[in-house]
């Protein structure tokens, strides 16, 4: 896992609930790739195609409410997003993000302060986010969720842990 | 210090004597169960990925054909053909087109006292029989069909005493939309919502399994309710005796407590698209429907086709209106079909359709068109859930369906029951 990045926000509000994320006519497309086309398409269908790999998304309160679909985190694991960073996140969108290699952070006052296009930077070493000269404190990652992350996910984890 | 239903549950599922909230267990599971809604990803991961051989208990892994069933579609005959190969060959439970997974784990498998996994997030139904029962994505569900363990972390409880009794047109299910209008869609977040007090005690297993399947709505990783006589009663009919009635201590923690009166309810109906945002149907005002819908894990129950059918005897449903009608399982269809129930649909203009997820899953049963309005007794009301992006879809109980079907408009029940 990189120690510090930097990436561009797109900022998405409350309850942003796995039926935006991805909706449910879409999920028999064969592969991610297929899907990821339709990221957050009943809110907003033209963002899927503007995101970009290291862009970062900043949102409120309870992320990724909702179903259990795990095409969820999968697709914006994907779209390569960088992380997510939220006011807080619905619990078993949490684990399936982390189980995909998708990195979720925590943090209360970025979302008011920030604006769609801002740059912000994570410094995972010192769990901090900034942006321009503000910084904000997100709670540390453990290291082994972090080792997780950057093997792509909990299966990808385990397989090279294995040595299979 | 005691512990809560929900913390014995766990700490007897992790071999312990003693569990406390944040606390990490490694709990070994009493039944898991998979749906077409993401099974083939399960598999793909299991043979391809994870090179397993065997589930870790072949009596304790179903597999459940209810999302999109029967198949709209070549992909979803796929999906359905892959986890039929699977199951015959690991010779484990299938049910394809017998009724909505949680129905039938709740009507064939579970019993109080279960640490119940599943890859849905409605598996928080089973707190209606006592049992734990959780939702996962399908990697940590294929983790737990390998090896019948998963870690979980002991949540919070949070408690909510419910006394008084319900007037006519009034339901379980206006109680809980109640309740997560007031608290909100996370606000419940990671916690236990225990539901309990006198009103509950008196309870069936159907209303019990409203409250908890909508914990979910509210962020939970659970609900509960104590399991009792009527519990015991439910199971021991259906064959199953064998079973672990845990109740909360009476000094057991609780992070909050929460009090309803039933005398004080009304009709609840949230609005879209977020099931928190919930007014009651007197402050409504004008909404014209194009589609009811009366099914779901939620409230496709005997007794919900029960209170629908009293408003719809003998009365024809508006023109312009569709009303579908799903019961939960083959079992509560055929309760149905003995008490003339269906014959009362099939004459008021509605259409009965095979137990599934059918509108609520919104993919292959009565989609929605652009500017569309459905009043469903499913789970969500999410922007785009019923279909098109631009449609609207309105929660309410399976009363207030009927009484908006027959006007073609959002409308009160209670002038339409006794």
């Amino acid at each position: 896992m990189k120690e510090a990045f930097k990436g561009r926000v797109w900022k998405l509000g409350d309850d942003i609930d796995t039926d935006i994320i991805i909706p449910t006519q879409f999920l028999a497309l064969k592969t991610v790739e297929d899907m990821k086309k339709y990221a957050f398409n009943p809110l907003r269908p033209e963002l899927a195609a503007q995101i970009e790999p290291g862009d970062i998304i900043v949102a409120g309160k309870n992320f990724g409410c909702g179903s259990s679909r795990e095409q969820a985190p999968e697709i914006l694991a994907a779209l390569k997003i960088s992380c997510i960073i939220a006011k807080s996140y619905a619990r078993i969108f949490y684990r399936n993000a982390f189980n995909n290699g998708l990195l979720l952070l925590e943090n209360n006052e970025l979302y008011d302060c920030c604006s769609e296009g801002d740059q912000v930077s994570v410094q995972l070493e010192n769990s901090q986010v900034l942006l321009g000269e503000k910084s904000f404190e997100v709670a540390s990652i453990p290291t082994d969720l972090l080792q997780m992350v950057e093997a792509g996910g909990l299966v990808p984890f385990m397989r090279k842990r294995n040595g299979k | 210090m005691g512990m809560t239903m929900g913390e014995k549950i766990l700490a007897r599922a992790s071999g312990k004597d003693l569990v406390k909230p944040g606390e990490i267990i490694t709990a070994k599971v009493d039944l898991c169960m998979s749906n077409d809604g993401t099974t083939h990803l399960n598999i793909d991961i299991f043979e391809n990925q994870l090179k397993a051989e065997k589930v870790f208990d072949p009596k304790k892994v179903i597999f459940i054909v209810d999302h999109n069933v029967p198949s709209e579609s070549a992909k979803t005959a796929q999906v359905h053909k892959k986890m039929r190969i699977f199951a015959q060959k690991h010779d484990i439970p299938f049910y394809e087109g017998t009724g909505v997974c949680h129905q039938i784990m709740i009507e064939d498998f579970v019993v109080p006292g279960q640490l119940v996994i599943a890859a849905d997030s409605h598996t928080c139904s089973y707190g209606g029989l006592g049992a734990f029962g959780t939702g996962v994505g399908c990697t940590d569900f294929t983790s737990v069909m390998h090896t019948g363990e998963i870690w979980l972390m002991v949540p919070e409880t949070l408690k909510f005493e419910i006394e008084g009794s319900f007037k006519a047109g009034v339901y379980a299910r206006d109680l809980i939309l109640k309740i997560i209008g007031d608290i909100g869609a996370n606000g419940a977040n990671y916690k236990i919502m225990e539901f309990g007090g006198p009103a509950v005690k008196k309870f069936t297993v159907d209303d019990r399994v409203v409250l908890c399947n909508m914990a979910v709505e509210a962020g939970a990783k659970t609900g509960l309710v104590e399991p009792d006589q009527i519990a015991i009663d439910y199971v021991t009919a259906r064959g199953r005796h064998d079973m672990n009635l845990f109740t909360s201590d009476v000094d057991a923690v609780y992070e909050k407590t929460y009090q309803y009166n039933l005398d004080e309810l009304e009709p609840m109906i949230a609005i879209p698209h977020c099931v928190d945002d919930v007014v009651g149907v007197t402050q409504i005002g004008e909404v014209k429907i194009d589609q009811g819908f009366i099914g779901s894990c939620n409230n496709g129950r005997i007794e919900e086709l029960r209170a629908a059918a009293q408003i719809l005897q003998g009365k024809k449903i508006d023109p312009y209106v569709k009303l579908l009608i799903s019961p939960a399982s083959k079992a509560v269809y055929l309760e149905a079909l003995a008490e003339g129930l269906i014959d009362i649909f099939v004459e008021s203009g509605a259409m009965v359709l095979n137990p599934n997820c059918s509108v609520c899953w919104g993919s292959c049963q009565g989609v929605i068109g652009e500017g569309e309005t459905l009043i469903s007794t499913g789970t969500r009301n999410f922007k785009g859930r019923a279909g098109h992006p631009n449609s609207s879809v309105y929660l309410a109980s399976a009363a207030t369906v009927a009484a908006s079907a027959l006007t073609g408009r959002i409308t009160d029940p209670r002038g339409f029951v006794v």
